[in-house]
């Protein structure tokens, strides 16, 4: 895979407060990469340095080989959808999508061409004469994605694009922008606060934290290998215990030793350990390692999300069983659903859910507001 | 339940449009009625156009400095002189009203009050006295003729010129093209300019294609704002011009005091008349360029 752009040893403070930590990262040419993260992370920083909008104060941005730490953004072969898509207002939708044509002195017939084809990809066949005022949020958005494709750039940025729209459609963009970035092939760079918009989206995901990368993997490689407790916690739910590596597949936590997949740890090394709530079993209590009370469940649909007592730590479950309030219950661990972690500044921090509760969670990770 | 909080809501609201409604109606409403009326009649108060004739087609004889004399429209060329002043003095009021309203509105918060302070400041005293204190500096032998004479620069004769005239406008309504376009630009989405610079225009045609667009109703009604009260003014030109510049407003003056009512409204009139129609115009031909795309 051929690298199409590089982030080297960036930092950048603002106001005296740094907001990139010596990040670095490369981005190959064809592929969907998702800088995540909660608000204040960085991403949004980051994505704006790639667009020519914000300059490191350290460190390099490459390009197809090139440093373009100075190049103005006009001059970049990168366009970007904007949060708030900045539709022009004065202008209609065909001349929205026109725009970056008429900078260009592109002739009349390929413009009307291009813009047509253009509406068409994203579904919005007939809308020119439209006043982008007059459009859904939905329709903006694509016209906005009309526009910034228009000229082809070599690299698509998306600055959480899907943020100000309703579940349903959220849904059905990300699966249209995945469709659009494959027959395209143009490299796109998504900024989102939702782990499940990068999940189901990306090629690679970059999971980013006070200004700096936590981890860079797939998808699957960031869900089942997290490599600290913030990433664990981060995407998707996670009880995160303390626990001693006794030796190669044996760790201790809990008040007992269990048998799991992991090696490479010291002899008897502190550690965190993950178990993701849908990994574990519920088995009569009489017959299980671990057993607690169960102190809450909460109906979601598709399973019950349960939370149990285990000597003082909460752990939550998701299942499909029907279980009581107050029920005593025995809990079940194959190997492959311990996954082991080194210790670090996020150790104790997550992963516990004593003061649990959904509200809670969606209070402190708000959608939509803007960093800076 | 729904109808009487409902109802009551709309005689609130009514009630809090009145104060504004029986001003508009006596201060606003009825005294156009009653240029219209007078403008329409004569001494006793029957019906005729002889006013607007008048206007049209009264005559004088114009002094050349060759001596020769030319048979001229009187109020024909007054309007139009008034008109040569006033859109001057706008254009001018724009060309550097703009630049300034566009930097204030990207300086920071604490500049930007300051600025505005600034500009608005000379609003705050007397428009004669302000007009008197433009004789004493354009005077032939006046504070700018002085200083010009320290720096050994020759006298300039400004005073009673249409130079001075114009200067008298500028200065008194400056403000009134500043402010409006400065609130649309301060309010203008800093990332539409980004969005502009990504989508490939440098810094000129992001003023061309975006910025000068959306500024558009601020620029019109700064214009507005300008026009109309140079394109009638009577007062700067009496002082700054000597008198010697009767614009439509000093028309006005004159016919009033001269106790000819009627055809001082007949000229009050036909001036508002051409200003609607080129208000109407200039509406139109703007809001097709800003929502019509090319």
């Amino acid at each position: 895979m051929k690298k199409i752009i590089e982030l080297k040893n960036i930092s950048k403070s603002f106001d005296g407060e740094k907001v990139l930590d010596n990040i670095s990262l490369y981005i190959n040419d064809n592929e969907f990469i998702t800088l995540l993260g909660p608000s204040g992370c960085g991403k949004t920083t980051t994505l704006r340095m790639i667009g020519g909008f914000t300059q490191p104060d350290e460190g390099d941005v490459i390009f197809m080989g090139e440093r373009i730490n100075d190049t103005p953004p006009h001059k970049r072969n990168v366009n970007t959808v904007f949060q708030k898509y900045a539709l022009f207002p004065h202008l209609n939708v065909f001349e929205n999508v026109a725009f970056p044509l008429r900078q260009r002195r592109v002739s009349k017939k390929e413009i009307t061409e291009k813009v047509n084809q253009m509406l068409s990809l994203v579904m919005l066949p007939g809308f020119g004469n439209r006043s982008v005022t007059s459009l859904s949020g939905g329709q903006q958005q694509r016209v906005a994605i009309a526009r910034a494709l228009i000229s082809h750039p070599k690299v698509l940025l998306l600055d959480e694009p899907l943020g100000a729209l309703d579940l349903k459609l959220r849904k059905d963009m990300q699966q249209e922008l995945k469709k659009i970035q494959k027959s395209t092939g143009i490299t796109f760079v998504f900024v989102t606060h939702d782990q499940e918009e990068a999940l189901s989206m990306s090629d690679t995901i970059v999971v980013m934290n006070e200004g700096k990368i936590q981890q860079i993997g797939t998808p699957i490689d960031i869900y089942n290998e997290p490599k600290n407790a913030f990433v664990a916690d981060f995407i998707g739910e996670s009880n995160i215990v303390d626990g001693v590596m006794l030796e190669d597949y044996k760790v201790r936590f809990a008040g007992h030793t269990f048998a799991c997949l992991d090696t490479g740890f010291g002899k008897n090394e502190p550690v965190d350990v993950v178990i993701r709530p849908e990994d574990v079993d519920i088995v009569p209590a009489q017959d299980a390692m671990l057993s607690g009370t169960v102190t809450s469940v909460t109906f979601m649909g598709v399973h019950n999300e349960i939370i149990v007592d285990i000597a003082g730590f909460k752990w939550m479950i998701q299942t499909t069983d029907s279980v009581d309030e107050g029920a005593h219950i025995g809990l079940s661990l194959d190997p492959d659903s311990i996954h082991i972690m080194k210790k670090s500044k996020y150790s104790g921090m997550f992963g516990d859910y004593s003061s649990f509760s959904n509200e809670l969670d969606e209070l402190s990770n708000p959608g939509g507001d803007t960093e800076e | 339940m729904n109808r009487p909080v409902k109802s009551r809501k709309l005689t609130s609201y009514r009630a809090a449009l009145m104060p504004y409604s029986i001003w508009a109606l006596l201060f606003v409403l009825i005294p156009l009625v009653f240029v219209a009326y007078y403008a329409f009649t004569d001494n006793n108060f029957q019906f005729t156009t002889a006013n607007f004739n008048r206007f049209f087609t009264a005559t004088s004889n114009l002094k050349n400095d060759d001596g020769t004399i030319t048979e001229v429209h009187t109020y024909l060329l007054i309007f139009m002189r008034s008109l040569k002043l006033a859109v001057i003095s706008t254009i001018i009021c724009l060309l550097m009203g703009y630049p300034i309203a566009y930097i204030i509105a990207r300086a920071g918060a604490k500049t930007q009050k300051t600025m505005i302070t600034l500009i608005m400041i000379p609003m705050w005293m007397n428009f004669l006295i302000r007009t008197y204190a433009w004789m004493t500096i354009l005077q032939d032998t006046g504070i700018l003729n002085n200083l010009l004479g320290m720096l050994g620069i020759q006298p300039l004769h400004i005073i009673g010129t249409e130079t001075a005239v114009v200067i008298g406008m500028v200065y008194d309504y400056f403000p009134y093209m500043v402010l409006p376009i400065y609130s649309v630009m301060a309010k203008m989405d800093v990332r539409l300019l980004e969005a502009a610079r990504d989508l490939g225009c440098g810094s000129l045609s992001v003023l061309r294609r975006v910025i000068f667009p959306l500024s558009l109703p601020g620029v019109i009604s700064g214009i507005t704002m300008v026009l109309i009260p140079s394109i009638s003014t009577f007062y700067i030109s009496q002082k700054l011009g000597n008198g010697k510049f009767f614009l439509i407003g000093d028309a006005i003056e004159g016919q009033y005091v001269a106790n000819n009512l009627h055809f001082a409204a007949a000229i009050a009139f036909v001036l508002m008349g051409i200003l609607l129609v080129c208000m109407a115009i200039l509406k139109y031909v703007t809001t097709r360029h800003v929502y019509g795309g090319e």
